[in-house]
């Protein structure tokens, strides 16, 4: 099982949250990538944005002072930030459509070396789960994906092509599980930095496509 | 004197609702879904129903009990839905719905969520089509018209008119003009927008004629038709809070 070595869900999405730049607008899709609003952006100004309108909100509310017509994309009950704003659904996805997300991140099933992935559809299902997926991932200026290394019975998710239905192609740029950090370049996916306690032969053997190391890795930044 | 749109009923006011229509349901998780008209529309009984909304279920943040499109679903009164959702985003999810469809007897169109809001407003707006980045390259774009501008591909996406919209707001007055809160916007405005005859659920007492600011107003009454107040729980149904759900579901 490689879901409990290396990263945290917390430091996944730590090490994702250090890219983002201040003033920029930050999409966060449902799961693992809601962590990213937990992280400590000390100067940086970041304006959260989410699909059902809501521009600015800030953590999630503690239990029992929710404000029942306030949630996130997830339906978590969130706080506002001064400054915050609402609109209405065709405006949160005109805001989208309309390249003001700088990044979004979001979780997927594979991500495949030419910046294709997958996270609407299971294999065999009927129907799926799209949300506002397609629409961030053709749009925002930078895709980010955060995701287990591996599938619970050890299949790698990250891929030479994706096997199921994708939901955007070509354009994730990086790449983050509990193995290490990754980016989509010109030339294929490469290795950036590695989570601690974790080989580079391990995470060969658990990438389904082939890996671009450079002669040293670093350790994922704060996670040391 | 302009002829009132406050209704006595939720029953009342989906008495009339034929067979065969399309019917747009408000709400995001559970903020703003018109719980009370679901109910109500539950009991009225109309059958061949397409239905519209962003899921095929309730809000996770309700009573496991509560009304949602489930309740039409059971009661065999969907043909079709549209939604950005057809299936569990998690394997330990079940929806009513993925019975009903796996064995054919309810239609799927499947759409992104964003290409969902658009196409009602489009419907609002007078717009038959439009062209999206969403879904290019994908499953769901396939055979579909698309076409380049500016170098980049687009799809085609259609209207998405509405017979009836089924919504919930904050406030009200008697000229329909509606006050939403927070994140309860969401689809309603724009469900309102592409209906024939807009029902909303309102939160509080509904205010008299001339009561909220017109600049101040989210969607105009000329969108509106019908107004029922929502009663106190436990005649009404209202979002409650985690916690209490989770005591609900424990019992």
């Amino acid at each position: 099982m490689s879901e409990n070595k290396g990263l945290t869900r917390q430091q996944m999405c730590d090490r994702l949250a250090m890219e983002f730049q201040d003033g920029w607008i930050v999409n966060l899709g449902i799961g693992i990538p809601t962590l990213c609003s937990n992280c400590d952006f000390g100067e940086r100004e970041i304006i959260f944005h989410s699909e059902n309108g809501v521009v600015g909100y800030g953590p999630l509310t503690p239990a029992g002072e929710e404000d029942l017509h306030l949630v996130n994309a997830g339906g978590q009950h969130v706080t506002l930030r001064p400054g915050a704003a609402i609109v209405h659904h065709a405006d949160a996805f005109g805001m989208i459509r309309s390249g003001r997300i700088d990044v979004t991140v979001l979780g997927a099933y594979e991500v495949a070396e030419n910046g294709d992935f997958a996270n609407w559809k299971m294999a065999g299902q009927k129907g799926g789960g799209i949300g506002g997926a397609m629409d961030l991932a053709a749009c925002a200026r930078h895709v980010f994906v955060a995701m287990e290394q591996t599938t619970r019975n050890g299949r790698p998710r990250l891929v030479e092509r994706c096997a199921i239905p994708v939901t955007a192609r070509g354009v994730v740029d990086l790449v983050v599980t509990n193995y290490g950090l990754f980016e989509i370049t010109p030339a294929g996916m490469a290795l950036k930095e590695i989570a601690p306690g974790i080989t580079i032969d391990e995470v060969k053997a658990t990438t389904g496509c082939k890996l671009i190391v450079p002669g040293n890795v670093p350790v994922v930044k704060g996670a040391g | 004197m302009p002829k009132s749109k406050i209704y006595p009923s939720f029953d009342a006011a989906v008495a009339d609702i034929p067979d065969n229509v399309t019917i747009g349901f408000g709400g995001f998780a559970v903020v703003g879904v018109p719980i009370n008209l679901y109910q109500a529309l539950a009991a009225q009984g109309a059958k061949g129903l397409t239905c519209v909304s962003n899921t095929t279920r309730g809000g996770a943040t309700l009573p496991p009990d509560a009304p949602s499109m489930e309740w039409l679903i059971r009661n065999d009164q969907v043909r079709k839905v549209v939604c950005a959702f057809t299936a569990p985003t998690r394997a330990s999810q079940r929806l009513v719905f993925t019975e009903y469809y796996e064995s054919g007897r309810i239609e799927a169109e499947l759409v992104p969520q964003g290409t969902l809001a658009e196409r009602l407003r489009a419907a609002g707006a007078g717009v038959p089509a439009f062209y999206t980045p969403a879904a290019v390259g994908t499953e769901l774009a396939e055979g579909r018209e698309t076409r380049v501008f500016h170098g980049r591909e687009y799809l085609l996406e259609e209207a998405l008119p509405l017979d009836y919209a089924f919504i919930r707001a904050w406030k009200a007055d008697e000229a329909g003009n509606l006050l939403f809160r927070r994140s309860q916007r969401n689809f309603n405005p724009l469900m309102a927008m592409a209906a024939k005859v807009t029902i909303v659920e309102v939160e509080e007492d509904i205010l008299p004629r001339g009561a909220i600011d017109p600049d101040e107003v989210h969607t105009p009454g000329i969108f509106v038709h019908r107004l029922i107040k929502i009663p106190p729980p436990p005649e009404g149904w209202w979002p409650m809070r985690p916690a209490e759900i989770a005591a609900l579901n424990r019992q």
